[in-house]
């Protein structure tokens, strides 16, 4: 019986290490491509230019207009729907479990909606909608903070619910009403606090969705990062490839840092 | 250590709660009031206008010639080329994504080598569009790295029957390579369901390993493996970035054939065509998540 199971062991490892191998030549091979691409030099030799160019942003700024405007919409982008989607989403998600658990159903329901309507088809619908937007508080790309928001519903959702699953909320906000706290008080320093890592993952999921996002933007005619890639892309390739590079690194940077997060949590609930 | 503070709390509450109950249920129903305020702006709102769009014409009378129009044969080949797009990269994906997966829960929950893949995958799976769509031109487009190393180095033409990166065939090869990541990222919580024990059930009762994966294993991830491979295809289907990006003539898929809708200068009568086809694509989506819900529900029986 030992045997076989250490027999089954090497040969996972063996299968283990042929494929991830295999997987990491194969899904690494792009990125070594695009990175190739953008430092090849003018007469066909290596050049740093096109990351010289992308450091200083001055630079960058003055040869790229468009693609210094989608960086700066994105950056906003990312900040204002992260805040938007934990702001909407957070008190509700805790109010319903508090207070009105039969809506549980359907505020998941809700959530989980977006899932089942593209993108290409909400925009559809959202032209309309964006032109009372327009009405109301103006043309500008931080308008998609809007759209933003429902598309990170599914993943912000999924996260919160899993975290407030976790702790016994109604304890919790009971015990500390009960020692007088305002249910402000009970939300912030109590509730918060114990899904934190909850927070941050949907608040991470978010922010990736959103440096990610093409159809809304590019169908609606405003600005961002990925509309930015594609302009450039015809005019200049190799800057919108470096673009490009430097986009799904930092979203691998983040989503790896968002294991960790995750990570931590199990470890406190194991230790205490 | 927590069951018995919430009995005694709820008994002190208890007398309290009917007198206040109706005012204070109304009052509670206020803090969910901005969350489906929004939700009915921004969701609600633009589904409504697509399926009433979609029964309506220009002079906004309700008429069924959009929805008639979809049996133009133009609209069909988008719908068909979508599908079998779509189904294709998502069994493709899936075998593949399926094996990666397996390799990757062998290294343990905790392993780097399963945090570095899983990362990875998210990015690859949530992020791409645009971006692969770029990544592929840099290495197989017509001066990309591996294209010009085939060229000069193996005398290998990878286009000489024609650039097909910017067509069907280089769609498949993209979308491709954003399924496998997610088929490992919605399959590796099932095969993290499956419990050692069971393996070493079979074994002790002399089952090998052809048995257990035949028997137990396989019947088990069964649900869970053709779930993902609706979700994958539902992934494939919506997808718009990617292609938007890489296709460079015509609206070969659906998603490209709705932008020119929204986008050209609409022919007449034909207004809310974009809406019908819009329409069109949400069923299948519906039709295909409604079918995934279930295969969800059997295999949370045995895998939770």
């Amino acid at each position: 019986m030992a045997g076989l199971r250490q027999r089954r062991a090497r040969r996972q490892r063996a299968l283990r290490w042929v494929v991830v191998s295999l997987f990491a030549v194969l899904f690494l091979l792009p990125l070594v491509a695009m990175f190739e691409f953008t430092t090849r030099g003018a007469g066909g030799g290596f050049s740093w230019e096109t990351w010289r160019v992308f450091f200083d942003w001055g630079a960058l700024r003055e040869a790229y207009p468009i693609l210094w405007t989608g960086m700066k919409a994105s950056f906003w982008l990312v900040l204002l729907s992260a805040a938007a989607t934990l702001v909407l989403l957070v008190p509700t998600v805790v109010w319903v479990r508090l207070r009105l658990p039969r809506l549980r159903r359907l505020v998941e329901f809700v959530s989980l909606l977006p899932l089942t309507i593209p993108a290409i088809v909400l925009v559809v619908g959202l032209a309309p909608v964006y032109a009372w937007v327009v009405y109301f508080v103006g043309g500008s790309s931080l308008t998609l903070t809007f759209a933003y928001v429902i598309l990170a519903l599914p993943f912000a959702y999924r996260a919160i619910d899993a975290g407030l699953s976790a702790i016994d909320v109604r304890t919790l906000s009971e015990a500390a009403r009960s020692l007088g706290a305002g249910w402000a008080t009970v939300m912030w320093k109590v509730v918060l606090p114990n899904i934190r890592s909850a927070v941050l993952s949907a608040a991470f999921l978010t922010v990736a969705l959103v440096l990610g996002e093409f159809t809304i933007a590019s169908l609606l005619n405003r600005d961002n990062i990925q509309v930015a890639i594609n302009q450039l892309g015809k005019s200049s390739a190799t800057m919108s490839v470096a673009v490009s590079l430097a986009a799904l690194v930092l979203a691998f940077v983040l989503l790896f840092l968002l294991s960790f997060a995750g990570r931590r949590r199990h470890r406190e609930r194991k230790t205490s | 250590m927590t069951a018995p503070t919430t009995g005694t709390l709820d008994q002190v509450k208890a007398p309290t709660t009917p007198r206040v109950r109706g005012g204070r249920r109304r009052a509670d129903l206020l803090g969910v009031l901005p969350f489906f305020v929004f939700v009915a702006v921004f969701l609600f709102i633009p589904t409504l206008v697509v399926v009433i769009g979609a029964f309506g014409g220009d002079d906004g009378r309700p008429t069924f010639a959009n929805i008639q129009a979809l049996a133009d044969g133009y609209i069909v080949d988008a719908f068909v080329r979508s599908i079998t797009l779509s189904a294709l990269t998502a069994v493709l994906g899936a075998a593949v994504g399926a094996l990666v997966a397996y390799a990757v829960v062998t290294a343990g929950p905790d392993s780097v080598v399963r945090r570095l893949v899983t990362s990875a995958c998210g990015v690859l799976a949530q992020f791409g569009g645009v971006t692969l769509a770029f990544a592929f031109i840099a290495t197989i487009g017509i001066s990309g790295f591996v294209t010009v190393f085939l060229r000069d180095s193996l005398g290998v033409d990878i286009f000489s029957g024609g650039v097909w990166l910017f067509d069907l065939p280089g769609l498949v090869l993209v979308y491709t390579y954003f399924q496998i990541p997610l088929m490992v990222i919605v399959f590796l919580p099932a095969l993290d369901g499956v419990r050692p024990q069971w393996r070493e059930a079979t074994e002790s009762l002399g089952g090998s390993t052809w048995y257990y994966w035949r028997h137990v294993a396989g019947p088990l991830l069964a649900p869970a493996f053709l779930g993902s491979t609706l979700l994958l295809f539902a992934n494939a289907f919506s997808a718009y970035a990617t292609a938007a990006a890489l296709v460079s003539q015509g609206s070969p898929i659906v998603p490209l054939q709705i932008r020119s809708a929204l986008t050209s200068e609409v022919l007449l009568g034909r207004e809310n065509l974009g809406k019908a086809m819009a329409l069109g694509m949400v069923v299948v989506v519906a039709l295909v998540m409604w079918l995934y819900g279930l295969l969800q529900r059997r295999t949370s029986r045995w895998l939770d």
